[in-house]
């Protein structure tokens, strides 16, 4: 869906991005990782040209972004930022709606979207529409800065740290509403984070950057089994990689066919869990069943290390 | 049971100018010197042991009271037995028919009348009341002293007299001086505001600007309306048109200049100080959701900066209501024309007649504006 071509910034003579090439396929969550300042932000935003490119360039759908001028680009592209930035002097209902109200939406259809994207969100809406965003939560903040990133019905959405300022509990929940969302509306999302676990648990690509360079861009487990540079594995952790390999994998894919006297682990359980599990228990074998109880095959635990390693 | 402090000072002054100050003086013409009254003799016995009981009890209560309410209503309570007791001296002193005597009031009177102002503010202050509702106790005053002004319960004191003399001229000279105010503000804010927007998007302008128009604040107002006396004279001479349009070197034209110019930095420095309060987060939002840069400045930034631009207008608009004042010396007309006569004249009553006036508009002004300010700010931030 998005190519980014050999795409470089310049500031002065600093280079902030410097010549990254990546191609984003739809319906992915592609995060993109690295430290403060290493140009994850200026990447993002120079797909919805927020930051023009010093040179390379971005095509979306095939089509190159500076055909059309940049605010009607960005109408069709939902973005969501860290602090939500929500605006202060207008509702709930009308933040939610400010994309929809700039493309001429009528009155009926913009308030059926809003109730409806309040509703997608856990929020009440004879509660929360009339409400300012200074009488929420930071989490409820945060769910109407995405659920306003989404009113237009966006076939993309970027997301720069959108949970950077929750509170570890919040977090995690936020993060799986957006997995949630995500299969609900089959958005392709962009979401750049400096947070090495949220690149793992949300990210089915993950690009990891450095110095305005991207260094490795796959799915999470190459990054872990076939770093690209030392510093991937520097930043991924070598310390619990293992842990982190095992994490991708679930106890559905990594059956073994038969049943075992042992305990009943669900089938969508990580391998992490399912080995914490055993460990915990004292055994070294459990059954794994699907959501409705049947079996599915059995696990042991010499299996399950096997998949932790390359 | 604690005094208080406030309400121990204020009634101690009051009294003591009650008691030892005159209450009113009394002219048998505009230029004679007067004779003092205290309120025990222009008063009949019942009538000032009245108003002194009264006023005992404003004490006590100004003393060991706490309830706001009953402060603010003991205070006004006194604020209208002292200004009918001089209403009462000015028909006692003047015979009947006499149009030729001045009864004004004495500084025992203005001491305590201010003492009991101080009073109601404090009760009012203390009440912390709404925006709405101190522009409704502000008009309900304003609604009360016209309404009384009307019926004529102070036509027999000096100032009065005054007005009732230079009618006609102060209805037209107030009119003026609202127009010269509220216009250089209208000018200041159709090139403050642009500026301050400029100034706000282009950093390496504002020190500049803000610095030029920071030295133009420092120039003395007298002798800002003296250097434009001078180019603008010039201008007329030279070019017929502008003379048509009434630009002089003294008169209306060099006052709105000079109020304009006083007015810019207010306007251009509150409208950057407002822009830059806008969270960046915000703006970054709004033009990623894909608002034009007109869009984000008039729908985001200029509606969150409105509260300190309002703020802005505020200071404006009193220093330009006290300001206007000054115009009248250089023909620019407005209430100063009765100070500057009255001065010249030595004729207190007139030039009261046009400073109370534009005490009351300025303080008019500050109220409203106030209100309106934190109104805005109020619209969460
Ligand atoms: N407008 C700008 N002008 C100059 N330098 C900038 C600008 N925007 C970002 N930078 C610099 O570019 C680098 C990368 O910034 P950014 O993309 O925001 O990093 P990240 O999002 O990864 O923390 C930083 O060192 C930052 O200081
Ligand atoms: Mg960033």
């Amino acid at each position: 869906m998005i190519t980014i071509e050999n795409l470089t910034k310049r500031y002065g003579t600093t280079t902030v991005v410097d010549g990254v090439s990546m191609h984003i396929p739809r319906n992915s969550l592609t995060v993109i990782v690295g430290t403060s300042g290493s140009g994850k932000s200026t990447l993002l935003r120079m797909v919805n040209r927020l930051v023009e490119p010093t040179s390379g360039r971005v095509l979306l759908d095939g089509n190159d972004t500076r055909a059309e001028p940049a605010h009607l680009l960005r109408r069709r592209i939902g973005y969501a930022i860290q602090g939500h930035g929500l605006f202060p002097h207008h509702t709930v209902a009308e933040n939610i709606a400010t994309v929809p109200r700039l493309m001429g939406w009528d009155a009926a259809r913009i308030g059926a979207r809003v109730t409806e994207l309040l509703k997608a969100f856990a929020l009440d809406p004879a509660t929360f529409a009339g409400q300012f965003p200074h009488q929420l939560s930071g989490g409820q903040q945060q769910r109407v800065g995405v659920a306003r990133a989404l009113a237009a019905e966006p076939q993309l959405l970027l997301m720069d740290e959108p949970f950077g300022a929750l509170d570890p509990i919040i977090r995690a929940k936020a993060q799986d509403d957006l997995l949630d969302i995500r299969r609900r509306f089959g958005t392709t999302i962009v979401l750049v984070t400096h947070d090495m676990d949220e690149a793992f648990r949300l990210g089915d690509h993950v690009a990891v950057m450095s110095g305005g360079r991207m260094l490795q861009y796959g799915p999470p487990a190459e990054l872990l089994t076939r770093p690209a540079d030392p510093l991937v594995s520097r930043m991924t952790g070598l310390a619990d990689r293992a842990m982190r390999l095992l994490s991708l994998s679930t106890a559905g894919e990594a059956a073994l066919p038969g049943t075992v006297d042992g305990p009943a682990v669900a089938a969508s359980a990580s391998l992490r869990d399912v080995l914490s599990e055993l460990v915990w228990r004292g055994v070294d074998a459990a059954c794994v069943t699907d959501a409705d109880g049947t079996a599915r095959g059995h696990l042991t635990v010499a299996a399950i290390l096997a998949h932790g390693r390359p | 049971m604690r005094a208080d402090r406030l309400g121990a000072l204020l009634s101690a002054a009051g009294t003591t100018a009650l008691l030892s100050l005159p209450f009113v003086i009394f002219k048998a013409n505009r230029i004679v010197p007067g004779t003092p009254h205290s309120l025990g003799d222009v008063l009949p016995a019942w009538g000032a042991i009245g108003c002194y009981a009264l006023l005992l009890a404003v004490s006590i209560v100004a003393l060991y009271v706490t309830n706001p309410r009953l402060r603010l209503f003991a205070a006004l309570a006194g604020v209208v037995v002292v200004a009918l007791a001089v209403a009462a001296a000015g028909n006692a002193l003047t015979p009947a028919g006499n149009k030729v005597v001045r009864v004004a009031p004495g500084a025992g009177w203005w001491i305590a009348s201010v003492c009991l102002g101080l009073l109601a503010t404090d009760a009012i202050t203390r009440l912390r009341p709404g925006p709405a509702l101190r522009v409704l106790l502000l008009a309900a005053a304003l609604g009360v002293a016209l309404l009384a002004l009307a019926h004529g319960t102070f036509d027999h004191l000096s100032i009065m007299r005054e007005y009732a003399v230079n009618a006609v001229r102060f209805a037209h000279e107030g009119a003026r001086h609202v127009a010269l105010a509220a216009g250089s503000l209208g000018a200041a804010l159709v090139a403050g505001l642009p500026l301050g927007i400029l100034c706000y998007r282009v950093p390496r302008l504002r020190a500049a600007v803000l610095g030029t128009l920071n030295l133009i604040q420092t120039i003395p107002g007298i002798a800002l309306f003296g250097m434009l006396m001078a180019p603008l004279g010039a201008l007329a001479a030279a070019v017929p048109l502008a003379a048509q349009l009434g630009i002089r070197g003294i008169g209306a034209a060099p006052a709105v200049v000079a109020l304009f110019l006083y007015s810019l930095l207010p306007i251009v420095a509150n409208t950057v100080a407002g822009l830059k309060r806008v969270p960046r987060a915000t703006v970054d939002a709004a033009q990623g959701m894909g608002m034009t840069d007109s869009q984000v400045l008039t729908r985001i930034e200029l509606p969150l900066a409105l509260p300190v631009i309002i703020t802005g207008v505020r200071i404006v608009l009193v220093q330009n209501i006290g300001m206007v004042t000054v115009a009248a010396l250089i023909g620019g007309g407005g209430l100063g024309t009765f100070v500057f006569q009255g001065i010249g004249q030595t004729a207190i009553d007139l030039v009261l007649l046009g400073a109370i006036p534009i005490v009351v508009l300025a303080f008019s002004a500050a109220v409203v504006l106030d209100a309106l300010a934190e109104v805005m700010a109020r619209a969460p931030a």
